[in-house]
């Protein structure tokens, strides 16, 4: 049952709705063509002015166009952004994982491979002796940075641009994990790879051997 | 005879490089002012280097060209000369092979009348800086123009599908509706200056209303100046009039082209929009004429001269030329990247209803205004 304010409204918003007739000059669309090409100029000398202007240095916090050139420059992302993984490590290196299995029984998507090993230290429980994610599966959802009790898994490396050529492509060993693009791109992918403590301890200071 | 000849050539070779290169430079202008208008960066990547150490100076001058978006030209005509040359089956080779050659060889040829200069003395004779010198000039550029529907519809008709056939007719029938309403809104600048010479109506566009309005098209006849330009646009075949084409969703009359005789008509747009941007420049805008500059150096009307050589004031006038036909040349790239395309029932109406009558009524306004002011 409409009430009167409702009306009302309906009436407003139907008069609203009905265009106004045009009035003879804005018939010859010559006033609309004008403000149009008047719009977009202000845009090109502006642009114009501001590019030439970045050439010699200066206006340099007015940016002339909002075009990212993306390869060569990269979005700024929040740091929130859940993106590809890494993992942690001690002081000498090795990795913080201690083999608890939480995340690879967490994941969804089941793309945590995990091979656990004794640790030396009777104080740490274990170590990961490898460690995959395959990307190709991966969901994204952040359950095993969250799961972690050692914080030893974290996805803040604010890596988005993941393309491969193959399924294999996009898998990630233990040594790119530890060292985030420490593979060269292109590289053919290791599965599986097993890091010793020792290996962890001197990939630390030569991360591209 | 043979001086004559070497002359005729030398103005030649100097129009047909000057406009080709118009044309060329506007395939950069299209990607780099859209790109400003629109807040982008534009065509930045098309590069290649020397392999040699030697040529790094070289190198770094492509490296700049490059990255300012110019190499894109030589991509691009690369990339046409290599791709298929594709004829179809149903089609009739010969035809649809002269087709775009037709088209651009009249968008070119009408060039010949186009005056870019005053005349110089050289070798004890007068040259005028004009390719042909045609007492009915005006005749001839329209004429030519008109001829180019040829290209159009012979590539719809010689392409052997349907689809390109009424692209082609289509487009004949939008060139000879603003083919009308063109030669019509130049009847009133015939009236006024009295002359079909395009050197003599620069001359007479030197002249001055009232001793210090330089009497140039577009004082004398606003309304003709603008119907022209939207007409001419029309017959460029260029958004916002790009009927023709109509890339994304209606098929045009090339649409069974590819490689270079594709190219060709890319070619003879860009061509046509070169020469409306110089005959607006011509009818319109004084041609080769600066305001106050007589043949012996400028003469300004609230006193004071500032005397130049006649080698210079030429020369001036040539550059004066140049810059009015860049200006238009900007100017339709600007609108080609501001207005959307019509649908074709408005095209028709604007062109038979809204132009032509437009363009009549100016008639008779100026041959009225004519009489009194004589």
């Amino acid at each position: 049952m409409p009430t009167p304010l409702s009306n009302e409204l309906l009436h407003r918003l139907r008069d609203a709705r009905r265009r106004r007739p045009l009035t003879w000059w804005e018939r010859t669309y010559l006033p609309s063509i004008g403000l149009g090409l008047w719009v977009t100029s202000v845009h090109f000398w502006r642009n114009l002015f501001l590019h030439i202007a970045h050439r010699v240095g200066a206006f340099r916090n007015f940016p002339a166009s909002v075009t990212i050139q993306y390869p060569d420059q990269q979005r700024a992302t929040s740091p929130r952004l859940r993106t590809r993984h890494r993992l942690m490590q001690r002081d000498d290196g090795t990795p913080r994982c201690v083999g608890c299995m939480l995340c690879e029984t967490v994941c969804p998507a089941k793309c945590i491979y995990i091979t656990p090993a004794e640790h030396p230290d009777p104080n740490i429980e274990k170590v990961a002796k490898s460690f995959d994610i395959d990307l190709g599966k991966c969901v994204y959802c952040g359950y095993c940075v969250e799961v972690c009790p050692e914080d030893a898994i974290r996805m803040d490396t604010q890596r988005h641009d993941i393309a491969a050529t193959s399924r294999d492509g996009m898998w990630l060993d233990m040594t790119e994990l530890l060292h985030p693009g420490s593979r060269k791109p292109g590289a053919p992918p290791k599965k599986y790879v097993q890091l010793s403590l020792d290996d962890c301890r001197r990939l630390k200071d030569a991360p591209q051997a | 005879m043979l001086t004559d000849l070497l002359i005729k050539l030398a103005l030649a070779g100097i129009m047909l490089f000057a406009v080709l290169n118009l044309a060329g430079i506007q395939t950069w202008l299209e990607r780099k002012q859209s790109a400003l208008m629109q807040d982008r960066v534009g065509a930045n990547r098309a590069v290649f280097y020397l392999p040699w150490k030697w040529a790094f100076p070289i190198n770094w001058v492509l490296k700049k060209l490059g990255g300012l978006g110019l190499l894109h030209a030589l991509a691009d005509v690369i990339k046409l000369l290599t791709k298929e040359d594709f004829i179809p089956a149903s089609g009739k080779p010969l035809l649809h092979t002269i087709a775009p050659w037709i088209s651009v060889f009249f968008a070119v040829v009408a060039f010949a009348a186009i005056p870019f200069g005053d005349n110089i003395e050289l070798f004890g004779r007068t040259i005028e800086l004009q390719v042909a010198n045609i007492d009915g000039g005006l005749l001839y550029v329209l004429a030519l123009a008109s001829l180019g529907v040829y290209g159009v519809i012979l590539a719809g008709m010689g392409s052997g599908t349907n689809l390109s056939a009424l692209g082609g007719l289509r487009a004949a029938a939008q060139m000879l509706a603003y083919e009308i309403a063109l030669g019509a809104s130049l009847i009133g600048i015939v009236i006024w200056y009295g002359t079909l010479d395009l050197q003599e109506l620069i001359r007479l566009q030197g002249t001055y209303l009232w001793g210090w309005i330089p009497n140039w098209g577009i004082v004398a006849q606003p309304v003709a100046c603008i119907v022209f330009m939207t007409a001419a646009l029309a017959e460029t075949k260029r958004v916002p009039f790009d009927l023709p084409e109509g890339e994304p969703e209606i098929i045009g009359y090339f649409v069974e082209y590819s490689g270079m005789k594709f190219g060709l008509f890319f070619l003879t747009d860009f061509v046509e929009t070169v020469l409306v941007a110089a005959l607006t420049t011509v009818l319109f805008f004084g041609g080769w004429q600066i305001p106050y500059l007589g043949p012996n150096g400028f003469v300004f009307p609230w006193g004071g001269a500032i005397e130049l050589s006649r080698l210079t004031v030429v020369l001036l006038g040539v550059g004066a030329f140049t810059v009015k036909v860049s200006c238009f040349i900007w100017l339709f790239m600007a609108i080609r990247w501001t207005l959307p395309r019509f649908r074709y029932d408005q095209l028709m109406a604007l062109g038979w209803k809204g132009l032509f009558p437009i363009s009549l009524a100016n008639i008779g306004l100026t041959g009225l205004l004519r009489v009194l002011v004589r």
